[in-house]
């Protein structure tokens, strides 16, 4: 087991180098100019002269490897850089972020695959079944349902016309101080959102585990023994039923941060994905660098932790394979 | 760990979930906003990169934590700030001088001096600092303190409208002095002298001001001033019926639901204009007979009632006909009868397709417009639509400012733009043959000596008679020879609760800062 993570420790290094400056040559390529995106509407009345002025500060006008080359030494030794598009260094202004997305993005992780779990099983059990085809169509109009949408539609259900959940932000509007009560009843909307978003997927993949495993001998046997459904379904069917689930669930996590973007967005939420979309649009190498970093080691412990959680669930697969 | 601790881990992780949902469920309606009238919520669609006024923030004045030398009253008449009166200006309009107020302290009990206001001006005029905005202040030729309470300015050319620059916030030295300007903690925890000091900025969620209790201008009765960062517009207008929200700007569509509903809707008049480029370097908009008859064949009325839904006026100029440096006159009528009256005893003959041809070049130009601006697009396709009533032939294309900039000298844009303070702010780089193509001035390359003349002398003179005379020179020209086709000027609409009584607008300018809005006064209000 901690062969498998050091291997894949070790295998991550080339793998973050590729993808930062797979970044700074997309980003170099890109038609957006970091120094425009600085200047803002300031840029559209200011002379060449200052516009050249900070093309020299923010050190726009350096070769591609350079930058990168500078940023990835300097990060090696704990200095991320600054971020031009936010005006602060690039550690606070992850520091700041960072906590609020893991939350939305964890609670949201948590009840789609808790969720996805129990309704899976349900339609499972009866494949062709009422509760099977109510789960199933669910799963395919959340499927095509966008988050934004169904942002709007729970804010615009929830708070106004229930008025029940506060409709964005972190805290209430107008409260300086975040107490945990507080991110709870804020959390819940977007948390939903996120995790209606990512329900599809579990419900059908677990669905289709189950219902698989149902059929195969084991559960026959099982089922030909005696044995109560209950046993059958949770203790048979859905132990071998959840492997695929387990991939899934590292695969899922990309689509987690993408999800978490228009989540966030909507719900005014302060995490990680405002800053990103303003990093890649204004050019911001160092922050871009270091969030793609962060996703990429999202992604990467993601994937260790579904093999690991493989190896677990059914002892026959080993950690060497 | 065994499967079987993974499932009592899955326990675990349900009763957390449960207790989440629950804990969550049990106060709704707890902490409301809104009730007490010493506090306001109110929504903003633009959120600041950084509050130090060294990188820009605040340039215009009105910054609430920071103040100025001078400030805007509610019809943009500058008064004094931090000065104790309006400066002193000498006979060649090249020295400034101005007293400061007295015992005014920053928000963190520290005294404002006049190296502070040194400090504030040399720093912006450093060029190791990355402040966008700091050509305003080209005039500059130094700045000095003169003991502990006075500041004078001296320039490099006479510059009538330098006092409306000082509208610019000033930073306390002792804090903003020993850091990085450009990536230093001051741009997030800001220092000011202002009516508000910054409580709370929660990034892309929040900006909360309280009062500052130490105000030279008195307490504000408005205790607590949050600003919610929300960018769409939908969930702003949403936000603000949910009663999350006390006021809000909001495009007109969405404005135009809350009519009557215990808020009140308030336009803000503008400076804030849309036009056309026209430059000089294509065939067909170089050519002064396209542009008067263009000028007189767009429909300026219904653009203004379709397009902004009558929060609007038409404009004639860069100058609103309700200023008082409008030059009467100077109105264009919508006549494509006498449009194509101008092209035809110019030469340009319909060709078979309808559009008109003169010496083998057709009247045909592309119209780039920024995509993603629903309204500058809106503005693009009348326009199109009526220049083809008349024989020309506008291609309309979208495109993002990398893609625009290098085809501004032929190609016409729809750009926008708009200063209230002085219309040597807007005029001189719009129209300046000098500045033609430097960066974003003038972008059209409009070139014409008298334009030229009028807008040195607008700039050096202090006689307001003779800048008057001097801006409708530039007015009267533009009808002659329009280097951009004016269309309309916009209002900004907020949607504002109706227990903070009756509040007031000032004139806006293009940009939206985060005292724009009926809240440009908020330290004001006596709800």
């Amino acid at each position: 087991m901690a062969r498998l993570a050091g291997r894949r420790a070790l295998f991550a290094v080339p793998v973050l180098g590729i993808v930062t400056f797979g970044v700074f040559a997309i980003a170099a390529a890109s038609p957006f100019d970091p120094v425009k995106a600085y200047a803002g509407t300031a840029g559209l009345s200011a002379s060449q002269e200052t516009l050249d002025q900070l093309r020299a500060n923010l050190g726009a006008d350096e070769p591609l490897v350079t930058r990168w080359w500078n940023w990835l030494t300097s990060a090696v030794q704990g200095d991320l850089g600054d971020s031009s598009a936010l005006r602060q260094p690039v550690a606070d202004v992850i520091a700041e972020r960072v906590g609020w997305s893991v939350l939305l993005a964890s609670a949201a992780f948590l009840v789609a695959v808790l969720l996805g779990g129990v309704l899976g099983v349900l339609a499972a059990r009866r494949p062709g079944g009422w509760t099977d085809r109510a789960v199933t169509s669910l799963a395919y109009t959340l499927e095509a349902a966008p988050p934004f949408w169904l942002g709007l539609l729970v804010m615009w259900f929830f708070a106004l016309k229930l008025g029940v959940l506060p409709a964005g932000g972190l805290t209430d509007t107008g409260s300086t101080v975040v107490t945990a009560g507080q991110v709870a009843r804020h959390l819940v909307l977007p948390a939903s959102v996120l995790a209606l978003s990512q329900l599809p997927w579990f419900v059908l993949y677990v669905r289709q585990g189950v219902g698989d495993a149902l059929q195969e001998d084991p559960v026959r046997g099982a089922r030909a023994r005696g044995l109560a459904e209950r046993t059958v379904l949770l203790g048979h069917a859905l132990r071998s039923g959840m492997l695929p689930v387990l991939t899934l669930v590292g695969s899922r996590v990309p689509e987690l941060i993408t999800g978490a973007l228009l989540v966030e967005t909507v719900f005014s939420w302060p995490g990680i994905a405002a800053a990103t979309v303003e990093a890649a649009t204004s050019v911001d190498f160092p922050l871009l660098a270091a969030l793609t970093v962060l996703a990429t080691i999202a992604v990467l412990v993601g994937n260790l932790l579904a093999d690991l959680l493989y190896g677990l669930a059914d002892p026959r697969v080993g950690f060497d394979g | 760990m065994r499967a079987r601790s993974i499932r009592g881990m899955g326990t675990l992780a349900t009763a957390a979930a449960l207790a989440t949902v629950a804990s969550a469920c049990s106060a709704p309606g707890e902490g409301e906003s809104g009730g007490a009238a010493t506090s306001a919520v109110v929504g903003i669609a633009y959120e600041p990169e950084t509050l130090s006024p060294l990188l820009g923030f605040g340039k215009d004045g009105n910054s609430k934590i920071f103040d100025g030398l001078l400030t805007h009253d509610a019809d943009l008449k500058l008064k004094p700030a931090l000065a104790a009166a309006l400066p002193r200006v000498s006979d060649d309009g090249r020295t400034y001088t101005y007293a400061l107020r007295k015992g005014v302290k920053f928000s963190d009990g520290e005294p404002f001096t006049a190296d502070d206001v040194v400090f504030t001006y040399e720093t912006i005029l450093d060029e190791k600092t990355n402040n966008p905005s700091k050509g305003e202040l080209d005039a500059i030729e130094s700045v000095e303190a003169k003991g502990a309470d006075t500041v004078v300015f001296r320039l490099k050319y006479p510059y009538a409208p330098f006092a409306e620059r000082t509208v610019l916030p000033i930073a306390p030295e002792h804090l903003a002095g020993g850091q990085d300007v450009n990536t230093g903690s001051f741009g997030t925890k800001p220092v000011g002298t202002g009516p508000y000091r910054l409580a709370k900025w929660s990034k892309g969620e929040q900006l909360v001001l309280e009062a500052n209790s130490g105000y030279w201008g008195g307490l504000p009765k408005i205790e607590r001033f949050t600003m919610a960062i929300i960018k769409d517009d939908d969930v702003r207008a949403t936000r603000l019926r949910s009663g999350d929200l006390d006021g809000a700007i909001l495009p007109p569509n969405l404005a135009k639901a809350f009519q009557g509903s215990g808020q009140k809707t308030y336009a803000a008049k503008s400076f804030d204009y849309r036009t056309v480029t026209l430059p000089t370097g294509n065939k067909v908009t170089g050519n002064t007979a396209v542009r008067r008859a263009l000028d007189i064949a767009v429909d300026r009325k219904a653009m203004v009632d379709g397009i902004l839904e009558g929060a609007g006026k038409v404009a004639h100029g860069p100058v609103p006909t309700d200023s008082e440096w409008f030059t009467e006159g100077t109105e264009r009528t919508y006549d494509p009868k006498k449009a194509r009256t101008i092209l035809d005893a110019a030469g340009w003959k319909p060709g078979k397709d309808g559009i008109r041809v003169k010496d083998g070049v057709r009247a045909s130009f592309p119209l780039w417009y920024v995509s993603g601006d629903k309204l500058r697009q809106d503005h693009a396709l009348a326009y199109a639509s009526d220049a083809k009533k008349i024989g020309v032939e506008v291609e309309v294309q979208a495109g993002t400012w990398e893609v625009i900039e290098p085809r501004m000298p032929k190609d016409a844009v729809l750009a926008g733009g708009g200063s209230p303070a002085d219309p040597d702010f807007d005029q001189y780089p719009l129209l300046r043959s000098d500045l033609a193509g430097d960066g974003f001035n003038n972008m059209g390359r409009y070139d014409n000596a008298t334009v030229d003349r009028a807008l040195k002398n607008g700039r050096e003179s202090d006689d307001p008679a003779q800048r008057k005379a001097a801006y409708d020179t530039v007015q009267r020209e533009l009808v002659k020879n329009p280097g951009y086709t004016f269309l309309t000027h916009i209002d900004h609409l907020y949607v504002v609760d109706d227990r903070f009584g009756e509040l007031s607008t000032q004139v806006e300018p293009h940009d939206h800062g985060l005292a724009a809005g009926p809240w440009w006064n908020v330290e004001d209000w006596r709800p």
